[in-house]
């Protein structure tokens, strides 16, 4: 049975406690060069995100983060703790605009042991806040885990 | 106003081929160095065929196809007036390198908050491989601001 873990200690189903803490994952601030990429790895060409002229004639200040750059970065969260194939679910509500500068920390928590289409999960609140401490995502996860 | 006719409305069907040259560019554009995402034999020793896609990487089917641009012209939606109010995966397997993921979406809720002030499309998608198996259910939630 080969290791479907990419974790290097994938914590078991039993092993973890209600209220247990995920690594939290730290992200340098964004800058132009992280967007612009992201533009073209996910597809979101979008000139809000990597074109300043078209964004401040838009009434926005600047070019501002992807909404799925952010989601992208929780995924990292949750599949450093917990293998992508015990993931069942993963949903996100973008509550602010990530700016320029924001240093975005993905944090997750364990919140409830619950049955999900005939397997045990667990429940995982998720979000992600700036330097600041303004939030700018939140959601959960269900995972499956061993 | 967005015409709430457009409840039920069919996208026109994105096809992606998942390959490992992409999917090396959205590691790097998420800043995600692990072995797993960036080299198949690691994928391979971890229990996948190649390279797994991550966790939001499907969402750039539509954005790739054009079907996501064709929906905002039909909707009238100014890409300036665009943000991603929420995002939503639920997963049955996962996309490798070497898979072509066929997306299916439709328009399942058009509402607004505020007088109007902000309207909300509702998109929900359903993703099969190649061998015709569910992949993802996806369920985006795109708002307008006026």
């Amino acid at each position: 049975m080969p290791s479907l873990t990419n974790a290097i200690n994938p914590p078991s189903f039993d092993s973890v406690q209600i209220g247990d803490q995920l690594p939290a994952l730290q992200l340098p601030p964004v800058n132009r060069a992280m967007l612009a990429l992201f533009a073209g790895a996910s597809g979101d060409h979008n000139p809000m995100h990597i074109d300043i002229d078209a964004a401040r004639r838009a009434g926005f200040a600047d070019v501002f983060a992807q909404g799925m750059l952010g989601m992208a970065w929780i995924a990292r969260l949750i599949t450093d703790w917990a293998p992508q194939s015990t993931l069942r679910r993963f949903d996100v509500r973008f509550l602010g605009i990530t700016h320029l500068g924001n240093a975005m920390c993905c944090a997750g928590r364990v919140v409830e042991k619950l049955e999900y289409g005939g397997e045990p999960c667990l429940r995982i609140e998720l979000h992600s806040a700036n330097q600041f401490g303004q939030t700018k995502i939140v959601g959960e996860a269900l995972v499956a885990l061993p | 106003m967005i015409d709430k006719k457009w409840i039920g409305h069919e996208l026109p069907v994105s096809v992606i081929q998942i390959e490992r040259s992409r999917l090396r560019f959205f590691a790097k554009a998420t800043g995600d160095t692990r072995a797993l995402y960036t080299d198949p034999a690691t994928a391979r020793e971890a229990g996948f065929s190649d390279l797994p896609a991550p966790p939001t990487f499907l969402f750039a089917a539509e954005l790739d196809s054009g079907a996501n641009d064709q929906l905002l012209a039909a909707l009238n939606i100014p890409i300036t007036k665009l943000l991603h109010g929420e995002q939503g995966f639920t997963y049955h397997r996962t996309a490798c390198a070497g898979d072509t993921v066929t997306v299916r979406s439709i328009i399942s809720d058009i509402y607004e908050k505020k007088n109007g002030a902000l309207e909300f499309v509702v998109k929900t998608s359903r993703a099969h491989n190649q061998h015709d198996e569910l992949v993802a259910e996806l369920r985006s939630v795109l708002v307008c601001r006026h």
